[in-house]
């Protein structure tokens, strides 16, 4: 095909009708904006995402972000942009492949065609200065992956990105995400006031010149693209319930600390947890909170933790290598009984391993970490709207049970855009005054309720409580002890805080069948795509179904009599596991994927695993595969 | 304290404390173990500036000297190795209400602790920190510190320390936003007591290294300085640390130093033929971190509602 041809999207595999004139209707579309780093990618396709989720879309964004600040231009490895999923109805990850994405160049979008993101009816959007570029060498590249998509079965249009906004401003480089912005409006009938609208709001601290010639870029794509291509989806649209607010797991995150009441975030930067501190700095002093930057995680934990115990609970947020520095003062949290909250966003290990992608690696960490023996309290939200809310139960949880609180999230969840409903602010979430008023000297500092484990806590400043908190095994008086008795009671009485917690929870639910041949156990950002896939393999008549943890340490209750009714039990989650039939492993050398050891250990159990570490949000089409694969191995097995 | 105006009124306070108030559990330090003295020494202050007893925090490391808290009756934080700062700066950093002492040994502070050191002396937040220098790893028996006189043998050195020893008092006057460094001695109880007062009433980090013996491990490194008068230069200044009369009487060398002055503090502190006693260096007008972190203490909740509704916003589409 040639360059200025444009073709529509003939993917194929979504249903879509075109009306007589008008626009292709379709249920979703998948969009990606792929350029070099610094080019703005990420801001246009956030935009887009908010333009759509306003117009009643669901939503999904994933940010492609190179592991460098400015990787040479056109590298295959410094492809940054972001993908947009969005859809007629509520949208829960990133899908399979893209229907139409939009590139600065050549050579960025190979780095994403390594990730096996792109099937064949794609429509690219491809900016062709390339093609007349000075450099003989970048010409021929750009020949050669024109003739090689076209291979792929590829369509790829043309566009004079560079050219166009040359007639607007003379730094195209740094207006073209708004060219694209106008285009993809453009291209998916978008009203246009309301992009006009969000990139006032965005640039409005950067003056009404910014915003003037940005709009002016917007309408020059959006016009570009109604004279020049001939693409137009409509994405129906359902009506809203109530108030929707829509931002990324960060920002939920961050959102939740403040209605949590927390007024301390103790932090060293770490991708990707360190854009909740970014997002915190603005606004915390909002609530009278401030965001503390320490030396190290160390610090930044032993600083939280000081807050913590002169009676302010307060948080620290962290990745795994900054979960393996502040282990030692989680055990202190735990034997010496301080609430504290720690938000451990995830992202690919081992050491520095895989900074700016995603896994759930931090699981066994997280509930084992420390020395000894250490119970504390663990919990994933899987979506957005969790991300919020469960911060505000953790410095619940973490003052009731007096005790650290681990809130697992991931890199997916951390830039996940997604809309969910606008909470009510209640009274009830934020923390009381720190307590002042006298302690009953004859009540001791751990006065442990035999069943529950649960002790009040005296707080500096009031009278009669005064005791040194310590590390040392010690007694019910805070008492430093070295005999046997004193130190297995301190251990029994906060592992009886576990026990007590678990009582309170209900069983996961299960989503699918009541009983079938497979049920998949899932925990954190992948409930999305294992929800989808299983949708799908149901509607194909499979008889699976899924569960979704939030809890894991305690773990939830009922998995056993939920297991009893499936002929198989099948973990997905991305960490490492020994895949089935990897070379030179055998049954007694396979090793299983984190929560499927967790549940091995706690349940009867002989449960499988599928799992990978390729540091991307999982997709449904990849679990859903694997759905069929266990189910065929099943029924192949009874014949 | 109670007492007599001069029109013959008094009001008595309606607490009043005495040492037995600050007393902790019994002190379990060797016989002839110079964390006694600093213990009394903070004890006696405590009482004689009339703290309540659950106003004041003692953190500590992990060593012997780091046992400290559990010997005084106030709220006490016996936290990890070489973590006491940040514990302690996060106390201050909502509570400026409470009085903050900080003890920590030249392990904990100088070694694994040491990039705390740096940055909590940068912070200035209010604390008294009380550096206890036995010139050794006192819990974990005879290990070589960092301030291990070269040549010293230790269990980690049998033929003697590497290295000479780092020197913490230059070193402090080396950190950005230093604001307090004095240097006393466990064997002088008056000049200890008046430099950890002095330390207290400092409004920001006062760092105080104490000279302390350890009669277990490194007997006699301290003998020339007890026995030879001509080994303290004593820091005199009306700024500086009140100098009692029998001191002044036991060290005839003096010198008239004014606690403003950088550039004499950092030559007096690495002077090797003798170690001057008293306050190095003293601003009070440096700027302290907990002026940031204290921002918006007590807002309201209908403030904080009115805002959370506020940001919401923002987000709703
Ligand atoms: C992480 C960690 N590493 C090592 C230790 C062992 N340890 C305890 S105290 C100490 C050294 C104490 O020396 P110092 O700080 O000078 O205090 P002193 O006992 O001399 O008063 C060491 C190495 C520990 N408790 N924790
Ligand atoms: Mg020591």
């Amino acid at each position: 095909m040639t360059e200025a041809s444009s073709t529509p999207a003939a993917s194929g595999r979504r249903p879509s009708q075109r009306t007589p004139s008008g626009p292709v209707r379709t249920a979703e579309q998948i969009v990606e904006i792929v350029s070099d780093s610094g080019e703005g990618a990420q801001k246009a396709g956030q935009s887009f995402a908010a333009i759509c989720a306003q117009m009643g879309n669901g939503i999904w964004t994933v940010e492609i972000i190179p592991a460098e600040i400015k990787p040479p231009a056109r590298s295959r490895a410094g492809a940054s942009g972001i993908r947009v999923r969005f859809g007629s109805d509520r949208v829960t990850n990133m899908g399979d492949s893209a229907d139409l994405v939009v590139a600065f160049n050549e050579q960025v979008l190979y780095g994403r065609i390594s990730q096996d993101v792109y099937d064949e009816g794609l429509v690219i959007l491809l900016e062709n200065k390339w093609a007349t570029d000075r450099r003989e060498v970048v010409r021929r590249e750009y020949a050669e992956a024109l003739e090689d998509f076209d291979r792929r079965g590829y369509n790829v249009i043309g566009v004079p990105m560079e050219e166009e906004c040359l007639k607007l401003t003379p730094t195209p480089r740094l207006g073209k995400n708004m060219f694209v912005l106008g285009m993809l409006s453009a291209i998916y009938t978008r009203d246009i006031d309301l992009a006009l609208n969000e990139i006032s709001r965005v640039f409005a601290r950067k003056g009404p010149k910014v915003v003037e010639l940005n709009q002016r870029l917007i309408r020059a794509g959006y016009d570009y693209a109604k004279e020049n291509i001939d693409l137009s989806f409509e994405v129906l649209s359902a009506p809203r319930e109530g108030k929707q607010v829509v931002m990324n797991g960060n920002q939920a995150a961050g959102l939740g600390v403040m209605a949590s009441g927390m007024e301390m975030v103790a932090m060293y930067p770490i991708t990707p947890a360190t854009s909740i501190s970014h997002y915190l700095a603005g606004v915390f002093p909002g609530v009278g909170g401030c965001v503390h930057q320490a030396e190290d995680e160390i610090s930044a934990i032993g600083f939280a933790i000081g807050a913590s115990y002169a009676g302010k609970t307060a948080c620290t947020v962290t990745s795994g290598p900054g979960l393996a520095l502040k282990t030692e003062f989680i055990g202190l949290a735990v034997m010496a009984e301080i609430p504290l909250v720690i938000i451990l966003v995830q992202r690919g290990g081992p050491s520095t391993g895989l900074p700016t992608k995603v896994e759930q690696g931090e699981l066994m960490p997280a509930i084992f970490g420390s020395p000894g023996d250490d119970p504390k309290i663990v919990f994933a939200p899987a979506t957005i709207e969790e991300c919020f809310h469960f911060v505000i139960t953790a410095r619940k949880l973490a003052e009731t049970f007096r005790t650290p609180v681990v809130l697992l999230t991931d890199a997916n969840l951390a830039t996940g855009m997604q809309p969910f409903p606008r909470p009510e602010v209640k009274e009830e979430w934020l923390a009381p005054p720190i307590d002042q008023s006298p302690w009953d000297p004859e009540v001791p500092p751990y006065d442990w309720d035999e069943e529950s484990g649960i002790s009040p806590r005296p707080i500096p400043g009031q009278r009669g409580g005064e005791y040194v908190l310590t590390g040392l095994a010690h007694t019910r008086g805070g008492k430093v002890a070295y005999d046997p008795e004193s130190n297995q009671t301190g251990c029994e009485m906060r592992s009886r805080k576990l026990a007590a917690l678990r009582r309170t929870l209900k069983p996961p639910e299960v989503s699918g069948d009541p009983e079938g041949d497979l049920l998949i156990v899932g925990w954190g950002s992948t409930l999305g795509a294992i929800d989808e896939a299983v949708v799908r393999a149901r509607s194909e008549g499979l008889r699976v179904a899924s569960i979704h943890l939030r809890f894991l340490s305690p773990l939830e209750p009922g998995l056993d009599d939920i297991f009893a009714r499936f002929t198989k039990v099948l973990v997905v989650e991305i960490n490492y596991s020994d895949p089935h039939n990897a070379p030179y492993i055998d049954e007694n050398t396979r090793r299983f994927s984190q929560l499927a050891k967790l549940i091995r250990i706690r349940t009867r159990y002989d449960v499988d695993c599928w799992s990978n570490v390729h540091g991307q949000p999982l997709s449904p089409g990849l679990v859903y595969g694997e759905i069929v694969r266990q189910i065929g191995a099943l029924k192949g097995a009874e014949r | 304290m109670i007492g007599v105006e001069s029109d013959w009124s008094s009001e008595p306070p309606p607490r009043y404390f005495t040492l037995e108030d600050y007393e902790g559990g019994e002190a379990r330090w060797c016989p002839g173990c110079g964390d006694l003295a600093v213990l009394t020494a903070v004890k006696r202050i405590c009482r004689d500036e009339q703290l309540p007893p659950e106003k004041v925090v003692c953190v500590s490391g992990i060593g012997c000297s780091s046992r400290f808290p559990h010997y005084m009756k106030t709220y006490g934080f016996h936290g990890l190795h070489g973590r006491a700062l940040p514990v302690a700066c996060g106390v201050r950093s909502r509570r400026p209400d409470l009085h903050v002492w900080v003890a920590t040994g030249d392990g904990d502070c100088c070694s694994i602790g040491a990039a705390h050191w740096i940055h909590a002396v940068r912070y200035n937040m209010n604390l008294t920190v009380m550096l206890f220098n036995n010139e050794i790893y006192g819990l974990t028996k005879k290990q070589t510190s960092p301030t291990t006189p070269q040549g010293f043998a230790t269990n980690t050195h049998p033929l003697g320390a590497v290295l000479p020893p780092l020197k913490p008092v230059s070193a402090t006057l080396g950190f950005t936003n230093v604001s307090f460094v004095a240097q006393t001695v466990d064997w002088n109880i008056a000049h200890l007591y008046a430099t950890l007062k002095k330390a207290h009433e400092h409004k920001g980090l006062s760092f105080v290294h104490i000279l302390q013996r350890c009669p277990t491990f490194t007997p006699g490194v301290f003998d020339d300085l007890q026995s030879d008068p001509e080994r303290i230069l004593l820091l005199e200044h009306e700024n500086g640390i009140p100098i009692d009369p029998a001191v002044a009487r036991l060290y005839p060398k003096k010198l008239v130093h004014d606690p403003l002055d950088s550039n004499m503090a950092r030559i007096l502190a690495d002077r090797v033929e003798e170690l001057p006693l008293g306050l190095l260096y003293c601003d009070p007008d440096r700027p302290g971190y907990e002026e940031f972190t204290g921002r918006g203490i007590g807002m309201g909740v209908g403030e904080k509602l009115e805002f959370l509704n506020r940001e919401l916003d923002r987000f709703t589409i």
